[in-house]
C-alpha cells in the first residue's frame, strides 16, 4: 500500500506547460481536457439559451420576439444535441480514462485524436457563425421544405457545422474502436473489461455506423438548396419525408449515442459506491450490445404522425418495445447491484442514483411514446419534450457530472469539497424534477413544442417548470465553482481515493504522460468489492483490506 | 371556464375516450414500476447503507435466473402495450368513409375549412355532434400538423399529399385546433377552433353561411374555367379517360401499375398527368404544378367525386 511514486510533480499536466505543448499534444488526457475547456463553453451557449427559453415561457406574452425565441430553441437544440451531448462523456472521461482502463499508454491513433479536437472546434467556429450572422429558425431537426424553401435563417452554416461535427465524432468514435480492441493490457480479455469501456465500445460502433448518414443528409440538403435539385421539396419532385427518414436514421440512435456511456459511467459509480460486484456484469454487456444493434431499427417512431404506411408504424412501433427491454434489464440490474451492498451516498453515488430513477422515468414514458396510439395524441407536446430531457439531461448529464465528480482526483489530483457537491448533486436532481415534470401534464393537456406563447391556464405548469429551471441552473453552476477552486485549494488525492477496482486507480493522481510505469497485467474482472469485510481487489489481482 | 389548475384535458370525442382508456392503463402500468423501481432503491439504500448491521452474507451469485425472468417479464407486458396501442393506431389512421366530409388546408400560417356545401371558414371549423367528421388535410407550403388536443387526434400535413383524419365528437363545445409541426415565424399562432353543434344549431349554421354553391358545384365551374372540360366531357373529340364513376375505382395505368382512385390519385393526375398516364390514352394532359392552390385543387377533387356519385345514380 505504501508504494506510491514520491514524485507528484512529474505528471501529465505539468510535465511541460508552454501553449504549444498543450495545442500540440498527442496525450489523450491532455486532449481529454481540452475537449472539457470546448464543450463547457458550448454548455453555458446552450444553456443560456435554455434559460431564455424558461424566462420567455413564464409568461404566456413571453419576453422574446417570435423570430428571436424561434432561433433561441433551435440553437438550444443543435448546440446541445452536437456539441456538448454526443462529445461530452466519450470524448472527455472517455478520452481520458478508456485508455488507462484497458491498461494502454494512449489511444491507438494519438494524431487523429487531436484533430478531432481541432475538427470540433472549427465546426464549433461555424456554427457560432450562423449564430452570431442572424441564426437559425428551423428548429435542430431542420426538417423541409422549411428549411430548404421557407426559412430565412443561416440554416447552411448550421448544417455545415453539424457535417463537420460529424468527422470529430467518427475519428474519436475509429479511435476507441482501434483502441479497444488493439491495446488492451495483457489479460484485459472481453469479458474482464469494465463496463464503462464496454459502454464507450458500443457508442463507437454507432457512431461510426450512424453519423456517416448525417454527413449524407446535410449535403443532400445543400444540394437542394443551391442546385435545386427535388431531394425533398415537393414542388420539384422531391419528397419532405425522405429527410425525416434520413435525419432521424442518424439522430435516434444519436439518443443512444448520449446513453450509452452514461450507462457506463453509472455502472462504475454504483459498484463502487455500493461495494458489491455488478449484478449481472454479463447482461449488462449484452444489453448494451443490443441497445447499440435495435438502435438502428427504431427510427421512424418519431413519423409516427408523419404520414408513413400504417404497417410501417405497426412495425417501428414493435422495434420500439424491443429497444426497450435490454434498457429495463440494465434497471433492474442497477437496482439489484444494491441489493446487500454496503451503500454509502457520496455525491458521485447521488448522480448515479439520480440517472437510474430519472433514466426510469424517461424509458417508461419513452414506453408510452412507443404505444402508436398515445404518440399520435403526444406528439410534438412537451410531453415529448419533458420524456427525452430526462433521457438526455437527466440520464447522460447526470451521468458526466456523476463521472466528473468520480474521476476528477485522478485527472486532477485534488478532492473536492464533498458536503458542497453532494448538495450541488441533489440540488440538480429536484430542479431536474421541477422543470420537466410539469412538461409532461402540459403535454398531455396538448401545449405543442416550439409554441412562442401558449393559452393563460396552462401559466402554472410553465411558471413552475421555469422555476426548477433556475434552481436546475444553480446545480450545474456550483460543480464550476467548487471543482475550479479545488484546482488550487482541494486537498490532495491519494493514488485510489475511493477504494476502487480499475486499472486507472493503480497510478498516481493525476498520472504520468504515458499512465502506467509499468504497464499492468490483469489477473481478474472488474468490481471485486467485497461488501462484508470491506476489502476490494484491484483488477491486476491484488487484494487491499 | 373553471379556476382550478388544469390537469387533464376535455375529451370531446369517442376516439378520445379510446385513446385516453390506454393512457391511464399507461400511466397505472409505469407508476407501479416506478415504484417497484424506487420502493427496491430505499429499502436497499437504507437496509445496506454503509455500517449498518445487516447480513451481507450469500449474495445472489447466479444471476441468470433473474435476467431470464425479468427479461421474459418485461418483454411480455410490453407486447401486450404494444398490441394494445397498435390496434387503437389502426382503427385511429384507416379513415372510414365519413358521415360529412371536409377539406382543410393549412397554410403559413391559418387552417382553412371548406365544407361540402360549399361554405368556408379560416381557423373556424364548425360540425355537428355525433356524426363521424372526415378530414382531407392539404398543406399549401410546409409541413403542418392538424391537432385536436380534445379529440386525441393528430396528422401531419405534408405538402404534396392527402392525408386524412377522422371523429365523432360526442360533446358540443369549443375545442382547440393546434398546429404540431413546427411551421415557421407564426407556429405558434396557427391555432384555431373547432366547435361542435347540435344538429339543428349546425342545419341553422350552414343555411347562415349563404352560400349558393357547394364545393363539387364550385369545382366544376373551376373544370370550365380552366379547360378540363375541352377533353373530359363525355361529348368531347379528344380521347381522354372519362371522369363518371372514376373515384373509388381501380385504373390501369400505362406502366402496367394499378391505383385506386381516391383523392391523392385525382390530385397526381391534375399535378403530374405524364407520370400517371392511363392505359390505353395518349400522354397529351399538360401539368397544372402551380397553376391551381391547393384549394382550388380540393375544389376539383370534391367534383371529380362528385361525378362518382352520379354513376352510382344511373345504375
Amino acid at each position: 500500500m505504501s508504494s506510491i511514486a514520491v514524485d507528484p510533480p512529474r505528471n501529465y499536466a505539468s510535465e511541460e506547460n508552454t501553449i504549444a505543448s498543450w495545442l500540440l499534444t498527442r496525450d489523450h488526457k491532455r486532449i481529454a481536457l481540452m475537449f472539457f475547456a470546448s464543450i463547457t463553453a458550448f454548455f453555458f451557449i446552450g444553456g443560456a439559451a435554455a434559460t431564455l427559453i424558461r424566462l420567455h415561457l413564464a409568461t404566456p406574452a413571453g419576453l422574446l420576439q417570435p423570430s428571436v425565441y424561434n432561433r433561441v430553441f433551435t440553437m438550444h437544440g443543435v448546440v446541445m444535441v452536437w456539441f456538448f451531448l454526443i462529445p461530452s462523456i466519450p470524448a472527455t472521461l472517455g478520452n481520458f480514462f478508456v485508455p488507462m482502463m484497458i491498461g494502454a499508454h494512449d489511444l491507438a491513433f494519438p494524431r487523429i485524436n487531436l484533430a478531432s479536437w481541432y475538427v470540433f472546434n472549427l465546426s464549433g467556429l461555424v456554427l457560432l457563425y450562423a449564430l452570431v450572422m442572424g441564426g437559425v429558425d428551423t428548429g435542430w431537426t431542420f426538417y423541409t421544405p422549411l428549411s430548404t424553401i421557407y426559412a430565412n435563417g443561416y440554416v447552411f452554416a448550421a448544417a455545415m457545422a453539424v457535417f463537420i461535427n460529424g468527422f470529430s465524432t467518427i475519428m474519436t468514435a475509429l479511435n476507441f474502436v482501434v483502441t479497444i480492441h488493439r491495446l488492451r493490457a495483457p489479460g484485459m480479455l472481453w469479458t474482464r473489461l469494465p463496463l464503462f469501456v464496454w459502454g464507450i465500445y458500443s457508442v463507437s460502433v454507432v457512431m461510426l455506423l450512424a453519423t456517416p448518414v448525417l454527413a449524407m443528409d446535410t449535403l443532400l440538403l445543400a444540394v437542394e438548396q443551391f442546385l435545386q435539385v427535388g431531394l425533398f421539396d415537393p414542388s420539384h419532385g422531391g419528397d419532405p419525408l425522405l429527410w425525416q427518414h434520413m435525419f432521424w436514421f442518424y439522430s435516434h440512435p444519436a439518443v443512444y449515442i448520449m446513453i450509452l456511456p452514461a450507462m457506463g459511467v453509472v455502472s462504475e459509480l454504483i459498484a463502487c459506491y455500493a461495494r458489491r460486484p455488478i449484478f449481472g456484469y454479463s447482461g449488462m454487456t449484452i444489453a448494451m450490445m443490443a441497445i447499440a444493434v435495435i438502435s438502428f431499427f427504431v427510427w421512424a417512431h418519431h413519423m409516427f404522425v408523419a404520414g408513413i404506411s400504417i404497417y410501417a408504424a405497426v412495425v417501428f412501433s414493435l422495434m420500439t418495445f424491443f429497444v426497450a427491454v435490454p434498457s429495463a434489464i440494465k434497471v433492474f440490474n442497477w437496482t439489484a447491484s444494491l441489493h446487500k451492498g454496503s451503500i454509502s451516498f457520496d455525491a458521485p453515488m447521488i448522480y448515479a442514483l439520480g440517472f437510474v430513477l430519472l433514466f426510469t422515468i424517461g424509458g417508461l414514458t419513452g414506453l408510452m411514446l412507443a404505444t402508436l396510439a398515445v404518440d399520435v395524441d403526444v406528439h410534438d407536446t412537451y410531453f415529448v419534450i419533458a420524456h427525452f430531457h430526462y433521457i438526455m439531461v437527466g440520464g447522460t448529464v447526470s451521468a458526466f457530472f456523476g463521472g466528473l465528480h468520480y474521476w476528477w482526483p485522478k485527472m486532477t489530483g485534488r478532492l473536492y469539497p464533498e458536503m458542497l457537491a453532494r448538495f450541488a448533486a441533489f440540488l440538480t436532481f429536484v430542479g431536474f424534477n421541477l422543470t420537466f415534470f410539469p412538461q409532461f401534464i402540459l403535454g398531455y393537456l396538448g401545449m405543442p413544442r416550439r409554441y412562442y406563447t401558449y393559452p393563460p391556464e396552462w401559466q402554472v405548469w410553465n411558471v413552475l417548470s421555469s422555476a426548477g429551471a433556475s434552481i436546475l441552473a444553480v446545480g450545474y453552476l456550483l460543480p464550476l465553482f467548487y471543482l475550479g477552486w479545488s484546482l488550487i485549494w482541494g486537498r490532495h488525492a491519494s493514488p485510489n481515493p475511493w477504494r476502487a477496482t480499475g486499472l486507472e486507480w493503480l497510478t498516481s493522481s493525476p498520472p504520468p504522460t504515458h499512465n502506467f510505469e509499468r504497464t499492468p497485467v490483469v489477473a481478474i474482472g472488474p468490481y471485486s468489492y467485497d461488501p462484508e469485510d470491506g476489502s476490494y481487489t484491484t483488477q491486476d489481482g491484488v487484494r487491499h483490506v | 371556464m373553471n379556476h382550478w389548475i388544469p390537469f387533464w384535458p376535455r375529451t370531446a370525442a369517442i376516439n378520445g375516450i379510446v385513446v385516453d382508456n390506454l393512457y391511464i392503463a399507461e400511466v397505472a402500468v409505469c407508476v407501479l414500476i416506478l415504484a417497484m423501481v424506487f420502493g427496491m432503491m430505499l429499502t436497499f439504500g437504507i437496509r445496506y447503507r454503509r455500517g449498518s448491521t445487516a447480513s451481507r452474507a450469500d449474495r445472489a451469485k447466479k444471476s441468470w435466473y433473474f435476467e431470464i425472468g425479468w427479461t421474459v417479464g418485461t418483454l411480455v407486458a410490453f407486447l401486450a402495450l404494444f398490441v394494445w396501442g397498435a390496434a387503437i393506431y389502426v382503427w385511429l389512421y384507416k379513415s372510414p368513409a365519413g358521415d360529412i366530409e371536409i377539406y382543410a388546408v393549412g397554410k403559413q400560417w391559418m387552417w382553412k375549412f371548406q365544407h361540402p356545401g360549399g361554405q368556408r371558414e379560416i381557423d373556424d371549423l364548425h360540425i355537428p355532434v355525433d356524426k363521424t367528421i372526415r378530414l382531407v388535410l392539404a398543406s399549401q407550403d410546409v409541413i403542418h400538423s392538424f391537432f385536436v388536443p380534445a379529440f386525441r387526434v393528430k396528422h401531419d400535413v405534408v405538402p404534396g399529399t392527402y392525408e386524412t383524419v377522422w371523429f365523432t365528437p360526442n360533446k358540443t363545445g369549443t375545442f382547440k385546433i393546434e398546429c404540431t409541426q413546427f411551421c415557421g415565424l407564426q407556429h405558434a399562432t396557427m391555432t384555431g377552433d373547432v366547435t361542435v353543434l347540435e344538429p339543428a344549431a349546425y342545419a341553422q349554421w350552414l343555411t347562415r353561411q349563404g352560400v349558393h354553391e357547394s364545393l363539387a358545384q364550385q369545382g366544376e365551374a373551376l373544370f370550365r374555367e380552366q379547360g378540363c372540360s375541352g377533353c373530359h366531357d363525355t361529348n368531347s373529340t379528344v380521347h381522354a379517360p372519362t371522369l363518371a364513376g372514376l373515384y373509388g375505382s381501380l385504373v390501369h395505368l400505362q406502366d402496367g401499375s394499378v391505383r385506386r382512385a381516391d383523392e391523392q390519385y385525382i390530385r397526381d393526375c391534375i399535378l403530374l398527368p405524364r407520370t400517371f398516364t392511363v392505359a390505353g390514352y395518349p400522354p397529351v394532359m399538360p401539368s397544372f404544378a402551380g397553376q391551381l392552390g391547393e384549394d382550388d385543387l380540393l375544389k376539383l377533387v370534391a367534383y371529380i367525386q362528385s361525378l362518382a356519385a352520379d354513376k352510382d345514380s344511373i345504375r
